[in-house]
């Protein structure tokens, strides 16, 4: 199987034959709907929600007008990402401040599942949101988890209440209310063991901690690369806890997350924040539009211009969007442009959460490259960067002396910079003056070369 | 032997429950139609058993009734039952023990797979074998992971070198194998930090873990192992892929195999990957990280189903 042809091109070579149709028939949408299954079932989405997943969508698509602008193949992926999107609830689900404060979490998950972590994460959230949180060590069993706490609440700057290893898990969530009301914590993070939601000693020992200390939410913490155990596993917690929502971590690796779809299916419970790595800072809000179009094997490309939009100055932008309108722009806005998306990560990592991109060699992104591209840049005149037309071939060696590239270099950089030129003028007069968050997209996307 | 066979068969509970005994309840009275090898589909894939797998194992079942001209969906099962067998029965094989000097195991993974508690119980088990065992801190970026090598160090009761947090992983090593030589252990365990595969500076930095013990000791590691987590889904064979590709892992183990349905990511991985499976982490307990012995899991996973047909019968 072609592990990286995405879903699209496959719907798409399905639908080859079906212009000007214009309905679904049946039997394309069952033809579809075997590739929709399968992208599925390799997201690891639970086989019980695909079955029905598809039995929906079936009777939604049949017998549907093809929108004149879209394809077959767009119109069913259309209605497959509306669907998923609709599976996995609203946006932005916030956490249900208590209105007699302190606010009680409780942290809830398999072991290595990242509640620790995520823990660490919420508690900068709530700081840098200007509440003071209280982080609270109630794993008593994994070696070196106190500590662990401990070092993540000193990295964010957020205390730590532990009893050691000596008070049952209970005991220490109970005495950490008080100790919260009397430092004027106004959250509290219950941090504890990973636990198999089939171990009943532990299960019952979270329902004790739910019974004493009374809190406002439970979060269950799910590693996104769980596979179909994920019902099971999000099941057993919401029938003997009740969560209020559930993280998602790990998404910075390429796993699809169809554990997102099945946690959200079977306890109906929203899923309220994704993790991005063991950087304290990479906690970030749920998009299920995003999630849909991930678990279908699209990428979670939208991420990635949000992250690039995070980092892009504005004056800087609406500078740039003068100088496309104006058809200005020129290499010293190139480098610009890279070195903004240079400082958004490595760009291996930023590769990587597009799924599948990570192992395909001939779209392998080296730092070297983007580094070369400065080089070469750096080493034209002003009125070169400003003019690149007048690049004769003298002024091309100079230019690959200067920056220790060959000549090949300078003429494939000066080849990209004039497409990308091209296509940003043309964006500048057809988006006019009012659309500048469009006409950002094209250009940060990716960098024009492979 | 009894003892361990009894905790294979315990750890592998869910695995059976679910798998055979809904392969047994789909074999009943049925028809050999489409929706029926789709509902067999379902049911392998839903033991994490891998969508190409399943996908070719369905196909060959397939052919081989049609070949066969078999009718009853009953005679189904000791087709599945065989496929399955095969492509287990082809692993095995314990660890690679240098012939002399230390064995230097290298342990990686991704996050929260569950390495450093598999070598703390690797750990234990060498020092009951009466190995001199010596573990190797190089998990310098993970908040506390160097405290929680060393309680399990002072637990089993075995040296460990360790730096500071932060400090470079493959200047660990490094002290960690001069170390094992002159100290003349018998093992070194070296625990890397959680990496994720699609991050290419980190699977250069164990890459170059790697090279440092090559150096320094020639012939070595002597073992690669990739620790995977059990409840991980279709993207543990990513994870094996590109692993093996910057290291050549010489075999993986499957940590929290129990308490999930999931044994079936066995079969994925030997057949997609061919990486022997060297150990099966089946509960919490020291000797619970068992050697994986194919034919044993093999045993477990049907012995007791075709023993639960007739009491149900």
């Amino acid at each position: 199987m072609a592990a990286f042809e995405s879903l699209t091109d496959k719907l798409q070579s399905i639908f080859r034959n079906l212009k000007g149709k214009g309905k679904l028939s049946e039997k394309d949408v069952k033809a579809a709907l075997r590739e929709v299954r399968l992208a599925l079932l390799e997201a690891d989405v639970n086989y019980k929600i695909v079955r029905d997943f598809i039995k929906k969508i079936q009777e939604k698509a049949i017998g549907q007008e093809v929108f004149e602008s879209l394809t077959p193949a767009q119109q069913v992926i259309k209605i497959v990402n509306n669907e998923l999107s609709e599976l996995m609830g609203g946006t932005q689900s916030k956490i249900e401040m208590a209105q007699d404060p302190p606010t009680i979490i409780l942290m809830a998950g398999l072991q290595g599942s990242g509640k620790t972590t995520t823990a660490g994460k919420l508690a900068k959230n709530f700081k840098s949101s200007g509440r003071s949180p209280l982080l609270v060590a109630g794993d008593v069993y994994r070696p070196a988890a106190i500590k662990q706490l401990q070092v993540v609440g000193e990295r964010v700057g957020v205390p730590v209440f532990n009893m050691g290893t000596a008070k049952t898990p209970p005991e220490i969530a109970l005495a950490s209310i008080g100790h919260a009301k009397s430092n004027n914590n106004d959250v509290i993070l219950i941090d504890t063991a990973g636990r198999l939601h089939i171990d009943e000693d532990l299960m019952e020992e979270l329902q004790e901690i739910k019974k004493v200390v009374g809190p406002h939410e439970i979060l269950l913490v799910v590693d996104a690369m769980t596979g179909q155990d994920a019902v099971n596993v999000a099941k057993a917690f919401n029938d003997e806890l009740g969560i209020t929502g559930v993280v998602l971590t790990k998404l910075d690796g390429d796993a699809r997350g169809g554990a997102a779809l099945s946690v959200r299916a079977v306890t109906g419970r929203p899923i309220k924040y994704v993790g991005l790595g063991e950087k304290l800072d990479a906690l970030e809000v749920f998009h299920p539009d995003r999630m849909a179009s991930r678990i279908l094997g699209m990428g979670d490309v939208l991420t990635l211009i949000e992250k690039a939009q995070q980092r892009f100055d504005e004056d800087k932008a609406r500078e740039l969007e003068k100088k496309i309108r104006e058809k200005k722009f020129n290499l010293d806005d190139f480098m610009d442009q890279l070195r903004e998306f240079r400082s958004m990560g490595p760009i291996e990592d930023l590769m990587g959460m597009v799924p599948g991109m990570g192992q395909m060699k001939n779209l392998q992104m080296d730092e070297r490259d983007l580094i070369k591209i400065e080089a070469i840049i750096q080493s034209m005149t002003r009125e070169e960067r400003e003019n690149p037309e007048i690049f004769n071939s003298s002024r091309k060696r100079r230019v690959s002396r200067g920056s220790g590239t060959k000549v090949q270099d300078v003429n494939r950089l000066l080849r990209q910079f004039t497409q990308i030129q091209k296509m940003m003028h043309k964006f500048g007069s057809a988006a006019g003056g009012k659309k500048a968050k469009r006409m950002r997209l094209p250009n940060l996307g990716f960098p024009p070369f492979q | 032997m009894v003892g361990l066979f009894g905790r294979l068969k315990k750890g592998l509970a869910k695995t059976k429950a679910s798998l055979i005994n809904n392969l047994q309840g789909l074999v009943r009275g049925r028809k050999l139609d489409d929706e029926f090898y789709e509902e067999l589909e379902d049911i392998l894939i839903q033991a994490d058993m891998g969508i190409d797998t399943v996908m070719e194992m369905v196909e060959e079942i397939k052919e081989e009734a049609r070949v066969k001209k078999i009718g009853e969906s009953e005679e189904i099962f000791p087709i599945v039952q065989e496929k399955i067998e095969e492509i287990l029965l082809e692993q095995g094989g314990g660890l690679n023990w240098a012939e002399e000097g230390p064995t230097i195991i290298m342990v990686v993974g991704v996050n929260g797979v569950g390495k450093t508690t598999s070598i703390a119980k690797l750990a234990y088990q060498f020092k009951k074998e009466g190995k001199k065992v010596l573990l190797a801190a190089a998990d310098t970026f993970r908040a506390a992971a160097i405290d929680q090598l060393e309680l399990w160090a002072q637990h089993a009761g075995v040296q460990i070198i360790k730096h500071q947090e932060g400090a470079d992983p493959a200047a660990v090593t490094y002290d960690a194998v001069k170390a094992a030589v002159s100290r003349d252990v018998d093992v070194l365990m070296v625990d890397t930090a959680g990496r994720f595969h699609n991050r290419k500076n980190l699977m250069e930095e164990v890459g170059k873990i790697k090279r440092v013990i090559d150096r320094e000791l020639p012939n070595a590691p002597h073992e690669i192992l990739l620790v995977l987590d059990a409840t991980t889904g279709q993207n543990a064979v990513s994870q094996a892929r590109s692993f093996n590709e910057m290291l050549d892992l010489t075999g993986i183990v499957l940590a929290k195999l129990d308490g999930t349905a999931k044994g079936g990511i066995v079969v994925s991985i030997s057949k997609e990957l061919n990486i022997p499976v060297k150990y099966i982490g089946l509960g919490e307990g020291m000797e619970d990280l068992q050697k994986f012995d194919s034919r044993e899991f093999v045993e477990a996973l049907f012995e007791e189903a075709s023993r639960g047909e007739d009491d149900e019968g």
